[in-house]
């Protein structure tokens, strides 16, 4: 081999190393106590859940826009076999938050259905019956800002008043148990 | 020079084991998927079209019976699913998602056959992990590939391509969809070939 081709193989390989780590960069999941990147979101046509998120409208919106101290996002595929087996455990969860007096304002619940159509994101709300907001993510796009991470996924995030957010929570793996799920989400969230 | 040359090695074995991984993978499957990176979309050439009787064949399916696509003729539309390979990305979590619509195949008198070139042994395991599916899963091991092949969907290192047949009643291919095999194919395109055939 010619040493001008032996460097030329040495530049290649140094960039490709370059642009490697820096997708491997965002691959990293979100982290406990930071902001969460810019999530897109189309307003539900349904007024149901326009009226439980607080947000009106067409268009689209922002997560840290929602009317809620606390927000909880599922990240779920419907075809993950884990999310499908834990779709009962997280209706359960949903129904302790809107039937608590206390909670049902300020605690809110959204799925996005990574790799999902929006026909994907229907057939799995109609197979479970799921009552809480999802959309779908059909071009991974939401995955990938959250850094690729396997399903089913769970972010916390605390809408704090003068408009700034954190995520207090943010780990693989589903729900066991309903309330013990939420009893450890409000913990960490510090709402009680 | 030779400094270099080993600067280059090295290089090469750090980028080795970074591959691609955006596939939102089930935690169902842990660490147990061998992620073959990004693959040529289609690497075969058809050896069937609409409108053709399809090939029959018959093969060893999971619970033990042998499947014949004959045995269907006059009782049930069939879709075929070829997925390349047990435990890979896209195939983990294709088949998963056709539990849930098991009631789709069903209003549409259709029933589904998964044909993959792995072993029985691999894929049992590998569908006890997504703990069963509800549909015959068959296995087009030996002679390797040989029902893929009829179709024209065998790739050339030795996996299927990710692609669906519909066949009617009659034994007729109604529909032929070879997906980019590195991408799960969209399941409403399914439905809506499989709805628009029904209602004939």
């Amino acid at each position: 081999m010619k040493i001008k081709n032996v460097f030329r193989l040495t530049g290649v390989l140094i960039s490709l190393l370059f642009f490697t780590y820096q997708a491997f960069a965002d691959k990293k999941p979100l982290a406990e106590g930071n902001k969460l990147p810019e999530i897109i979101l189309s307003v539900p046509k349904n007024t149901e859940h326009q009226k439980y998120l607080g947000i009106t409208g067409k268009g689209t919106f922002n997560i840290p826009q929602i009317k809620a101290e606390v927000v909880i996002i599922e990240i779920f595929s419907m075809y993950c076999p884990h999310c499908q087996r834990e779709a009962p455990t997280i209706n359960k969860f949903y129904e302790e938050l809107v039937n608590s007096q206390k909670l049902k304002d300020k605690v809110k619940l959204i799925g996005i259905g990574v790799g999902n159509s929006a026909f994907e994101v229907s057939h799995f709300r109609k197979t479970y019956k799921i009552q809480f907001p999802l959309f779908p993510d059909a071009d991974y796009s939401i995955h990938k800002k959250i850094g690729e991470v396997r399903t089913p996924y769970f972010i916390g995030v605390r809408i704090i008043k003068d408009g700034t957010h954190r995520i207090f929570y943010s780990k693989l793996g589903g729900a066991k148990e309903a309330n013990q799920f939420l009893k450890m989400l409000l913990h960490r969230s510090g709402l009680v | 020079m030779k400094k270099i040359y080993y600067i280059n090695i090295a290089l090469i074995l750090i980028l080795t084991p970074l591959k691609n991984d955006a596939f939102g993978i089930s935690e169902a499957f842990t660490d147990n998927i061998y992620n073959p990176g990004i693959l040529k979309p289609v690497d075969s050439v058809l050896k069937v079209k609409i409108g053709d009787l399809a090939p029959d064949f018959t093969l060893p399916s999971l619970s033990g019976e042998k499947v014949s696509l004959k045995q269907f003729k006059g009782k049930n539309n069939v879709v075929i699913s070829f997925v390349p390979a047990a435990w890979t990305p896209v195939c983990s979590d294709q088949w998963p998602g056709y539990n849930i619509v098991k009631e789709i195949f069903d209003n549409n008198d259709a029933i589904l056959l998964g044909i993959t070139v792995d072993n029985i042994p691999t894929l049992f395991a590998w569908t006890n992990q997504m703990r069963g599916l509800w549909f015959p899963v068959l296995s087009d091991f030996w002679p390797h590939g040989k029902v893929a092949d009829m179709f024209g969907v065998l790739r050339s290192d030795g996996v299927s391509e990710r692609a669906l047949f519909i066949i009617d009643k009659e034994g007729i291919i109604r529909y032929i969809h070879i997906a980019d095999i590195n991408k799960r194919p969209d399941l409403e395109l399914l439905v809506t070939e499989l709805e628009k055939m029904n209602m004939k």
